[in-house]
C-alpha cells in the first residue's frame, strides 16, 4: 500500500514535471472526437428540426416560411408515405428471417469437422464486404429476365424479377439474404462453438433424439447471440437504400428511405422531407431502444 | 465422443460436408460470374446459354479506361498495324479510342473516379483510425464522467439512416461550398467510421494489460512516450483490423457520395452505376469496373481473414 502511495505520488509529479498530466491527455484524447462527432451528428440534426418546420425548398432561393407542424400533419395523413413504411416493414421481416434460416443453417452444418472449414468461412464472408451499390448492380444483370444466370440455371425461362411489380421486393430481400446471412452466419458459429461440449455428451447418454438436443440444448444456448444478430440486421435493413435504389425502380419496393431521397433530391421539398426524416429517426430510436432492452437481458442472462 | 459414433451419424457427416460445399458455390457463384464476364468478349457476355469456356480477353479492361467511339470505317492496314495492342483490341471490337486535337489518349471517367474512392477512403480511414485509438485509451485507461453514456452516444451516431443525415448536411455543405470535394466526403466519412472505430479500438485497448504502461512510467517515460512506445507497438493489430472495416464502409458508401458529389469528387459507387444508362449497355465493360473495385477488399479479406472474424465476432458480442 505504501509502495503505491510513493509511486503514485512520484509519477505525478514527474508528470507534471515533465510532459502533460493524466488528466490533461485525457481530455487531449476524448474531447476532440466528441466535439466531432458533435457537430457532424447532432448539429445537422438540430438544423434539420428546424428546416422541418418550414416550407424551404433548396431548389428555389424563396426564403423558407414557417408553417408549424403541417409538414408532420401532411406526412402522417399521406397514405403513400404509410405504404413505404408498410413495404420497409415487409422487407426488413423477410430479409431478416430468410438471413436467419439460411446463416443459421450454414452454420449448423459447418459446426463440425469439416475439411477447409477456415477457408470455406473466409470465402463466404466475401458477399458483405463488397458494396452494396455495386451488388446491387451485378444482380441486376444476374436477374435479367433474357440473358441473366439466375433464370438459366432455375429454368425459369423469361420471369420477370425486377420489372414485375409483385416481385421486385422479394428479389430485393434475395440479395440482401445473399449478402447478410454470412454474418449471421458467423456469429451464429461463435455462439455453436461455446456451447459446452459436456450438455450434448450428457443427452447422448440420455439417449435424447437430436429434435429434443437441439431444441431444449442447441437453440436456447444461442439463443442470445441470434438475438444479437438480428436486431444488428433489422437496424440495418430499416436503412437499406442503395441496394433497392439500383436494382428496381418499382413503387412496390419503394422502401422508405428511397421514399425521403426522392422527396429531398429529386421533388427537392426540403422542409417536408426534413419532417419525414424525423419521423425515420423517431422510429430508429424506439428500434434502437428494443434493442438496448433486449441487450440488457441478454447480458443479465 | 468419436468412440461412439454410429454409421448413420457418419452419414449425416458426409451430407453435411456435400451440403456446405454446395452452399459455397452457390454463394460465390455470383461473384464468380461478375469476374468471367470482366474478361470476356462482348458478343459472349449477354449469350443464352450463358458462356462457360471462353478464350478471356483484356479488352473490356482497355474500354473501362477509355473513351471510344463507332468506327464509320475499318481501320486501315497501316494504321492498324500501327496502332498498339491495347487499341487494336479496340479496333477489333468495332470501335476506336477517341484522342483529343494533341492526339493524346482521352481517358474515361473510370481511372479519376477509382483514384477519388482512394484518396477518400484512405485518408478518412487514417483519420477515424487515429482519433479512434486515442478516444479509445482515453476511455480504456483513464476514469470519465458520465462514460457509459458518452459511450452509447458515440455508438448511436452510427444507427442513424444515412439519408436522414444526408439532407441537412447537403444544405451545410452547400452554404460552406463542401459540395463536391474531396474534403467533404472526407469528413463525412470520418464522423461515420469514428464511432465504429472508438468502439472496436477500446475492446482492444482493454486488452493491453495497464502494467506494461505503468512500468514504463516508473521508468521514467512520460504518459506520452508510454502511450507510443509501448500500448501503440501492442495495439498494432487492433490497429490493423480497424482500419480494415473503415477501409471497407468507406470504400463502398453509396448514399452520401450519390449526394454531395457529382464530378469532380465523386467515388466509384456512384460512378459504375451510372453507366449503365438507357439501351444495351456494355456489360463486360460494368463488370470489368465492378471487378476491379471489388478487388481490394477480396484481398484484405483473405489477407486479413483471422482478425476479421475476430473483429466481428468481437463488435457484435461485445456491443
Amino acid at each position: 500500500m505504501a509502495t503505491t502511495m510513493i509511486t503514485t505520488l512520484d509519477r505525478s509529479s514527474r508528470a507534471v514535471a515533465r510532459g502533460l498530466s493524466d488528466i490533461s491527455i485525457r481530455n487531449l484524447f476524448i474531447i476532440p472526437t466528441v466535439l466531432f462527432l458533435i457537430v457532424f451528428n447532432i448539429f445537422p440534426l438540430i438544423y434539420s428540426l428546424g428546416y422541418s418546420f418550414t416550407d424551404f425548398r433548396a431548389s428555389t432561393n424563396a426564403p423558407a416560411n414557417f408553417v408549424g407542424l403541417q409538414n408532420y400533419r401532411d406526412l402522417l395523413n399521406d397514405p403513400y408515405v404509410w405504404s413505404n413504411f408498410a413495404i420497409t416493414a415487409k422487407y426488413v421481416i423477410i430479409s431478416v428471417a430468410g438471413q436467419l434460416l439460411v446463416g443459421f443453417g450454414v452454420a449448423m452444418l459447418l459446426n463440425r469437422d469439416i475439411p477447409l472449414k477456415g477457408l470455406i468461412t473466409t470465402l463466404l464472408l466475401l458477399p458483405m464486404m463488397l458494396s452494396m451499390a455495386v451488388v446491387g448492380l451485378f444482380w441486376k444483370l444476374l436477374y435479367d429476365p433474357s440473358w441473366g444466370v439466375i433464370n438459366y440455371a432455375l429454368g425459369l425461362g423469361n420471369f420477370e424479377w425486377l420489372a414485375d411489380p409483385k416481385m421486385a421486393l422479394y428479389a430485393v430481400a434475395l440479395t440482401d439474404i445473399w449478402m447478410w446471412s454470412p454474418f449471421v452466419m458467423l456469429l451464429s458459429l461463435a455462439g455453436l462453438s461455446a456451447v459446452p461440449k459436456h450438455l450434448y455428451e450428457a443427452a447422448a447418454i440420455d439417449r435424447a433424439g437430436p429434435f429434443y438436443t437441439f431444441f431444449r440444448i442447441t437453440l436456447p444456448l444461442v439463443a442470445p447471440i441470434l438475438m444479437i444478430a438480428v436486431i444488428f440486421r433489422t437496424m440495418e435493413a430499416f436503412k437499406t437504400f442503395d441496394l433497392a435504389y439500383i436494382l428496381t425502380s418499382q413503387p412496390t419496393a419503394e422502401l422508405i428511405s428511397i421514399r425521403l431521397y426522392k422527396m429531398a433530391f429529386q421533388e427537392w421539398q426540403t422542409g417536408r422531407s426534413c419532417a419525414l426524416a424525423y419521423i425515420v429517426l423517431i422510429m430508429v430510436l424506439a428500434i434502437t431502444n428494443i434493442y438496448v432492452k433486449y441487450l440488457n437481458k441478454v447480458k443479465e442472462r | 465422443m468419436a468412440a461412439v459414433r454410429t454409421s448413420s451419424e457418419i452419414g449425416f457427416n458426409r451430407v453435411a460436408i456435400v451440403a456446405v460445399l454446395l452452399v459455397t458455390i452457390i454463394f460465390l457463384a455470383p461473384i464468380y460470374w461478375i469476374a468471367s464476364t470482366a474478361f470476356k468478349p462482348r458478343n459472349l457476355a449477354t449469350t443464352i446459354p450463358p458462356t462457360v469456356v471462353f478464350q478471356p480477353e483484356i479488352s473490356p479492361f482497355v474500354k473501362l479506361f477509355t473513351k471510344r467511339s463507332q468506327m464509320r470505317s475499318p481501320p486501315s492496314p497501316e494504321e492498324y498495324a500501327a496502332a498498339p495492342w491495347w487499341e487494336r483490341v479496340v479496333f477489333d471490337g468495332g470501335e476506336k479510342i477517341v484522342r483529343d486535337g494533341k492526339d493524346q489518349v482521352q481517358w474515361s471517367g473510370y481511372p479519376s473516379r477509382f483514384l477519388n474512392s482512394l484518396i477518400i477512403a484512405i485518408t478518412s480511414t487514417v483519420l477515424a483510425v487515429g482519433m479512434g485509438t486515442f478516444t479509445a485509451y482515453g476511455f480504456s485507461r483513464f476514469k470519465v464522467k458520465g462514460e457509459a453514456d458518452l459511450l452509447f452516444f458515440i455508438l448511436s451516431t452510427r444507427m442513424l439512416p444515412p439519408v436522414v443525415v444526408a439532407i441537412p448536411m447537403f444544405l451545410m455543405y452547400r452554404a460552406v461550398g463542401l459540395n463536391d470535394s474531396h474534403i467533404g466526403l472526407i469528413i463525412l466519412y470520418t464522423a461515420f467510421n469514428l464511432s465504429f472505430s472508438v468502439w472496436l479500438m477500446k475492446g482492444f485497448m482493454d486488452e493491453i494489460p495497464k502494467e506494461y504502461e505503468e512500468a514504463a512510467l516508473v521508468d521514467g517515460y512520460t504518459r506520452m512516450e508510454a502511450f507510443f512506445k509501448i500500448v501503440l507497438p501492442e495495439a498494432a493489430t487492433g490497429i490493423a483490423a480497424t482500419a480494415v472495416f473503415c477501409f471497407i464502409t468507406a470504400w463502398n458508401e453509396y448514399a452520401f457520395a450519390l449526394i454531395m458529389t457529382n464530378r469532380r469528387a465523386q467515388t466509384a459507387p456512384p460512378f459504375i452505376p451510372s453507366q449503365v444508362g438507357s439501351g444495351l449497355p456494355d456489360w463486360t465493360v460494368i463488370a470489368a469496373g465492378t471487378f476491379l473495385f471489388l478487388l481490394p477488399v477480396a484481398i484484405f479479406t483473405f489477407l486479413l481473414r483471422n482478425h476479421l472474424l475476430r473483429g466481428m465476432s468481437f463488435g457484435a458480442i461485445r456491443k
